[in-house]
């Protein structure tokens, strides 16, 4: 067990416990700050595997503009704990494991064939805002104006949502 | 300039499985909230841990491709390629959580009550 290992092992139980907290935590703010801390433990791992700029983008994103949305929405509509369902067969917890064990197992399936796969001898540029902004301005270009349109209709939808009368 | 071919980063005796397997379980997690939350946003924050598991599959993959027998050139735009793919789901997520969470402020308005369970409107 070398270093890096018992580093990933870390801090991926932090990201399940994180990850926990956003299932079955009652209360939404108790929820949101577990989301956060699972945000910021997938920034690590992104920066262990290399990828700077979008760790760095993960936290600004994530954990900063849209926990804020969240933590927004959460303060105005103030909930309080939830009640189970009401219709009798989502029983959660059965449904729950039922639900998550399958899924599991669907992708349990799917890394047996790629688990000799071995970190590619990638070039030193790899992560850094310099390989992506090129990446984004040649090869993505069209893509990235899509993005941008489709940030537009966001933030003109969203604006329109928020007026009294739909 | 020559590239070196160092690898950047330090994941070169973590084994590709047990990222893989971190990723499959946050999906799974989040998969399980989704169906069992009756809170809308708290549905949303699973969502998010969704698209976040998928996110570190990407860029798990476009770190590791040792053993597809890419060539040096072509591993390099795989591992591009994953890192893009992080940036529009990201960018689709912020649009996603703008939208969303303006129609459950709607709702709220409207119906002073927000619970997965009793939006059955749009059912006919």
């Amino acid at each position: 067990m070398t270093t890096n290992q018992i580093a990933f092992l870390a801090l991926a139980l932090l990201a399940l416990i994180g990850g926990g907290g956003v299932v079955f935590s009652q209360r939404p703010v108790r929820a949101a700050m577990c989301l956060v801390l699972n945000f910021l433990v997938l920034a690590a791992l992104y920066f262990m595997l290399g990828a700077q700029m979008l760790g760095i983008s993960q936290i600004m994103v994530y954990a900063g503009a849209i926990m804020v949305l969240f933590l927004f929405i959460v303060m105005m509509l103030r909930m309080d704990r939830e009640e189970p369902h009401k219709v009798w067969w989502t029983s959660a917890p059965v449904i729950g494991t039922v639900f998550g064990a399958l899924v599991l197992f669907i992708f349990a399936l799917g890394i047996r064939p790629v688990a000799e796969m071995k970190p590619g001898a990638v070039d030193p540029k790899f992560g850094t805002p310099q390989a992506i902004g090129m990446e984004m301005m040649t090869t993505y270009a069209w893509p990235f104006e899509v993005a941008s349109m489709l940030l537009l209709v966001g933030i003109v939808a969203s604006i329109i949502l928020a007026k009294r009368r739909i | 300039m020559t590239l070196a071919m160092a690898p950047t980063g330090i994941v070169n005796d973590v084994p590709i499985e047990w990222f893989l397997l971190l990723g499959a379980m946050l999906f799974a997690l989040g998969a399980v909230g989704v169906v069992v939350r009756r809170n809308p946003v708290t549905v949303f924050m699973c969502i998010e841990l969704m698209l976040n598991a998928v996110n570190l599959t990407f860029l798990t993959f476009a770190r590791y491709q040792n053993g597809w027998g890419l060539k040096y050139e072509n591993a390099q735009q795989a591992a591009m390629n994953g890192q893009m793919m992080v940036i529009f789901v990201m960018a689709v997520a912020a649009a996603e959580v703008a939208v969303g969470l303006g129609i459950i402020m709607a709702i709220f308005r409207a119906r002073r009550e927000v619970d997965v369970d009793d939006l059955s409107t749009l059912r006919n």
